[in-house]
């Protein structure tokens, strides 16, 4: 038989999505192709049967924060208000390969969260109440049980920070981020979402303070609802709108080493040390840490952030003293004052924001999406979104999730 | 790594300063007439723009003075510094 080059599987291999140009109007656009956008834009489609929408994306899909992450999972917040929302999306990741049918390869090899001192210790104990409390798994380590659990942790007593204990979450983990893009996208472009790429946004237009479209590269959109989901740069798109948020973008930066054996079997992650550390499926270590202290947009910072992430990596672990850093890389988070997100209903009608994730907003993906294709599709918050509204920093009623969320912002 | 210039000390490594947020934010000359939502602008919102930025660093292993830099916040670019009581024109 005669072989067509053409024929070859990586020649015809089917696309995941189509790339439409915009309609004239949509009932409702997504403005932003991460993973946040792509999950509301799904779940729009898939709960709520909203299939006249579209995705708007600047660049092309998942190439912000989506692929500047260390893909950490967990549900194990102190406050009860996170611990439902994180949970919620904990559930979903566990049936999404199947309901995506594609491997998003979310692993469950546990988190473990370790503590070096006594505030830690007792911290720590206190959370796994809490988390307890809250259906949430989780389970106090002493020492040995952590070097069992994680035999080339570090448990040293000469060690710097020696480690007393941790806390495990068994069902936390990672998975993998760019087939979570891949998924979610496929399954909205199937449910008939058009997703736009190469769209950039440039005016939101208001009438009568109720959104009414927008005004892109592509040309004006009109658009019966409108849900910012753009993280670092929702400043730049609420400003458009007439308002803005009590939020703040910094890069946050991490690293991966070359690829190496299986070594690393869970996630280790540490405040006093502040570093987490996890292996991916190919064999890179992925270490990530705090964000670099300025306001920035421009997806980089400073290499001696990179340093200190190596140097705690090396106190846990001295035997990644050789291992080469093959790339690092910095993605534009948008912080709150209380860690915590914003999710909900805006000052103008019809216009909704998903942002102020932060530097933990990859392990949020499918809730965030569930809670903010509720919001926008009836108007009204999900009861797990309802907290995380624009009006505490108003109310007072903040969910301050500043170092008690299991990681130092 | 920034390159910073302390308007008493001179150029020196980031690693030497601590970051302050968004410069030239006064406090409420008379707070208790804010209303809740005035106390929470003042308390939360700052400027997150792109571009050219007015903000407060400090000089923490240096001479531990405050002091104000216009930076880019979408190229880094530093374009100057200048003392308390200065204004943005007077950045070199």
């Amino acid at each position: 038989m005669e072989l067509d080059p053409n024929e070859h599987a990586l020649h015809n291999a089917p696309f995941l999505w189509r790339t439409p140009e915009p309609k004239k109007s949509y009932e409702a656009i997504i403005v932003g192709g991460g993973l946040h956008g792509l999950a509301t834009a799904y779940y729009l489609a898939k709960n709520h049967g909203m299939t006249d929408i579209a995705v708007v994306e600047r660049g092309w899909l998942g190439n912000g924060n989506a692929v500047r992450n260390t893909t950490i999972i967990r549900s194990n917040y102190l406050w009860d208000e996170s611990a439902a929302m994180y949970e919620h999306a904990l559930k979903l990741w566990e049936t999404l390969s199947d309901e995506l049918d594609y491997d998003v390869m979310f692993s469950q090899r546990g988190v473990l969260n370790l503590a070096h001192n006594l505030h830690d210790v007792r911290e720590s104990i206190r959370r796994v109440e809490a988390n307890r409390l809250n259906g949430v798994d989780a389970e106090w380590l002493d020492a040995d049980a952590v070097k069992e659990f994680c035999p080339i942790v570090d448990i040293s007593p000469e060690a710097r920070y020696p480690v007393m204990g941790a806390t495990l979450q068994r069902r936390g983990g990672i998975a993998r981020h760019d087939a979570v893009v891949f998924a979610l996208g496929r399954a909205a472009d199937a449910l008939g979402v058009d997703l736009i790429q190469g769209c950039e946004v440039t005016g939101i237009d208001v009438v009568d303070g109720r959104v009414t479209g927008l005004q892109t590269s592509k040309g004006p959109i009109a658009a019966g609802k409108v849900g910012l989901v753009t993280a670092g740069r929702t400043s730049l798109l609420t400003a458009m709108a007439g308002f803005d948020l009590p939020i703040q973008s910094h890069p946050l930066q991490a690293l991966v080493s070359e690829v190496y054996e299986q070594v690393l079997n869970c996630v280790v992650m540490s405040n006093a040390v502040h570093v987490y550390v996890s292996q991916a499926h190919k064999g890179e270590l992925v270490m990530g840490a705090g964000i670099d202290a300025f306001n920035s947009y421009a997806q980089r910072g400073g290499l001696h952030v990179i340093e200190e992430q190596m140097s705690a990596g090396m106190e846990l672990f001295p035997q990644f003293s050789r291992a080469r850093v093959m790339r690092t890389w910095g993605g534009i988070v948008d912080v709150c004052p209380d860690a915590s997100p914003i999710v909900g209903l805006t000052p103008v009608e019809n216009l909704y924001v998903n942002c102020g994730w932060g530097t933990g907003g990859f392990k949020a993906t499918p809730g965030s999406g569930w809670v903010m294709a509720h919001t926008i599709a009836t108007g009204e918050p999900h009861e797990l979104n309802r907290p995380f509204s624009m009006t505490r920093f108003e109310t007072g009623e903040l969910i301050d999730e500043h170092g008690a969320a299991a990681v130092a912002h | 790594m920034f390159e910073i210039r302390c308007p008493y000390c001179g150029p020196r490594d980031e690693p030497e300063f601590k970051y302050g947020g968004q410069a030239h934010v006064a406090y409420p000359a008379d707070p208790e007439l804010l209303s809740d939502e005035e106390w929470a602008r003042f308390l939360f919102v700052r400027d997150n723009s792109r571009g050219r930025y007015a903000e407060r660093w400090n000089h923490a292993a240096g001479c531990r003075r405050w002091f104000n830099v216009i930076r880019d916040t979408g190229t880094h670019e530093l374009v100057g510094s200048y003392r308390v009581g200065e204004q943005p024109e007077d950045a070199r």
